[in-house]
């Protein structure tokens, strides 16, 4: 084989592209997941409509959707959507704030990791929400609260994920940057910080949920307005309607913010294989 | 000879201190090795004698416990920018395209600018016959031309010295045999001087000019071998008869030094 010869075959299999799918099987999966969700809608609408069940317990979509529109309308759930949002914007950002870089930290310091362990693990075992109480006790019911609940709540996937990451680089990465005289620096720059990458986004992923979870129960527990707190009053006076809006919002919102996490994820691991399907 | 050797081992011993069990383990023992500038020489031995050992105190990423190693009369205490290493495994980075995993030695130095960095890369692209994969990343590619991609990332910080321990032991037979042949016109169009270790006897003849026989452990040099072949070489040479004579003598040093060591009983 000459240096200017094309691959032989030996080496074009890896990177010969999969074959091209038909259109069905590139979109059978959504196709059919759409199609059972809309027979369990329907389902349940007649359900409700032919007086099978009673939709004081369980509603139905055209009730939710018209109940929805009408807070929309009235401008009745715009107080709720702001407090949720700031809630949870403001402590999943000091989540990553804080946890990115003393995760990284942590990874590549084991005195600082061996200082610091005990107390993130026993911190990420411990459910955060069973520290609510305290933290409303120190931060009230207020904004302040729920920040600091969203972010206890964050902050303990990202920082383990990242931590992590650092601590798993490939042995060999380290012995090249090495060989090719790398200063600590550069190690860092150039070699823990990019292969840390993809557990690090894992971690902010993980963090989101919980962070959703921070929000609801946070304000289900102590507060005055908020998606928590709007699902949390509506049960109480039996407004199904409206927990099922809310549901639907907190849902809604969840699945937006991974599914924009994973549209990142993607463009960082564009040199990782394997990432369609 | 008036010019001073490119690489120069003297009375090099190491001793590998085993923290579990306490023990001082003799690695290597009193090399003596002398390369001159253009020289390619592999080194030969039975399994876990130190070979590896031995190249990564030549990069300096091991510290020797005796004697001294220099190279273009410098001592090696650290690695430095005159030695580039190519590794046993890619080692690739996979969030690196190819041009940037071969600028990689030339960011950490920071002596070009990036537009030459770029010009020297593609040159090298060129070189190990990759041209056209400049922006793939290493998934994209197959084993043999990581291997191309890992020895143009040394290549690239133009050392003076080129280390290579086992570059296709990772690679199907096959392709095993056109990268010798590839790696063969490479170091001859970049004027390197190569120090290689390998585990196959032919691959060694085929690309040195001597070849150095390692004793078992601690490793001691058994004999050094010169390579009397034409310095242009083809795949078809491996069956000429002098070629494998020069197989047949070499295999039977390194039987020899397994057969005293119990690692295959004596005839």
């Amino acid at each position: 084989m000459d240096a200017t010869s094309p691959p032989t075959d030996n080496e074009t299999r890896a990177m010969r592209r999969p074959s091209r799918r038909t259109w069905w099987r590139r979109n059978e999966n959504w196709i059919l997941g759409s199609l059972s969700m809309l027979a369990f809608l329907c389902f349940w609408e007649v359900a409700v409509r032919a007086g099978a069940v009673n939709p004081l317990f369980t509603s139905s979509p055209s009730r939710i959707v018209m109940t929805g529109f009408a807070m929309f309308a009235d401008g009745s759930i715009y107080e709720h959507l702001q407090a949720s949002g700031t809630e949870f914007f403001i402590g999943f950002a000091l989540a990553v704030v804080v946890g990115v870089p003393l995760g990284i930290l942590m990874g590549w310091y084991s005195r600082l990791n061996a200082v610091l362990e005990p107390f993130v693990s026993a911190l990420y075992a411990t459910p955060r929400i069973a520290l609510l109480p305290l933290v409303v006790i120190w931060f009230g019911i207020g904004l302040g609260s729920k920040v600091a609940i969203v972010f206890l709540g964050a902050i303990f996937p990202i920082l383990v994920n990242t931590i992590t990451g650092v601590r798993t680089i490939d042995a060999d990465f380290i012995k090249v940057a090495r060989s090719f005289g790398s200063t600590d620096r550069q190690m860092f720059l150039t070699v823990a910080l990019p292969s840390s990458v993809p557990l690090l986004l894992t971690g902010l992923r993980l963090g989101l949920g919980h962070a959703l979870v921070g929000i609801v129960v946070g304000e289900m527990y102590g507060a005055t307005q908020g998606l928590g707190y709007l699902i949390a009053v509506a049960g109480a006076r039996f407004q199904t309607d409206k927990v099922m809006v809310g549901i639907l919002l907190i849902a809604s919102l969840g699945i937006a913010l991974t599914e924009l996490l994973r549209a990142i994820e993607r463009r960082f691991e564009r040199w990782r294989p394997n990432q369609r399907g | 000879m008036a010019r001073p050797p490119k690489l120069d081992v003297r009375h090099v011993s190491l001793e590998h201190y085993n923290e579990r069990t306490r023990q001082a383990l003799a690695v290597l023992d009193d090399i003596d090795l002398q390369l001159q500038e253009g020289e390619l020489v592999s080194i030969v031995g039975p399994s876990g004698c130190g070979k590896t050992t031995f190249l990564n105190a030549v990069d300096g990423l091991i510290a020797v416990t005796g004697g001294e190693i220099r190279v273009d009369g410098r001592l090696v205490d650290r690695p430095g920018p005159d030695r580039a290493f190519v590794f046993q495994h890619d080692s690739l980075f996979p969030w690196r395209t190819v041009v940037r995993n071969i600028t990689y030695g030339l960011e950490l130095q920071g002596r070009l600018a990036r537009p030459d960095m770029q010009e020297r890369a593609r040159a090298l692209v060129d070189l190990v016959g990759l041209k056209g994969f400049e922006e793939h990343y290493p998934h994209e590619l197959s084993g043999g031309m990581r291997q191309r991609v890992n020895i143009a990332r040394a290549l690239a910080v133009s050392p003076e010295l080129l280390l290579l321990d086992e570059p296709f032991a990772a690679l199907d037979a096959q392709t095993r045999e056109f990268m010798q042949f590839e790696l063969m016109k490479i170091l001859a169009r970049a004027k390197a001087t190569a120090l290689f270790i390998t585990h196959q006897i032919s691959e060694a003849i085929f690309l040195s000019n001597r070849i150095v026989v390692f004793s078992a452990r601690p490793a001691r040099i058994k004999d050094i071998v010169a390579v009397d072949l034409p310095a242009v070489r083809t795949l078809a040479m491996k069956h000429d008869p002098g070629f494998v004579a020069l197989e047949s003598r070499i295999w039977r040093l390194i039987e020899e030094e397994a057969a005293r060591t119990g690692m295959i009983a004596a005839a």
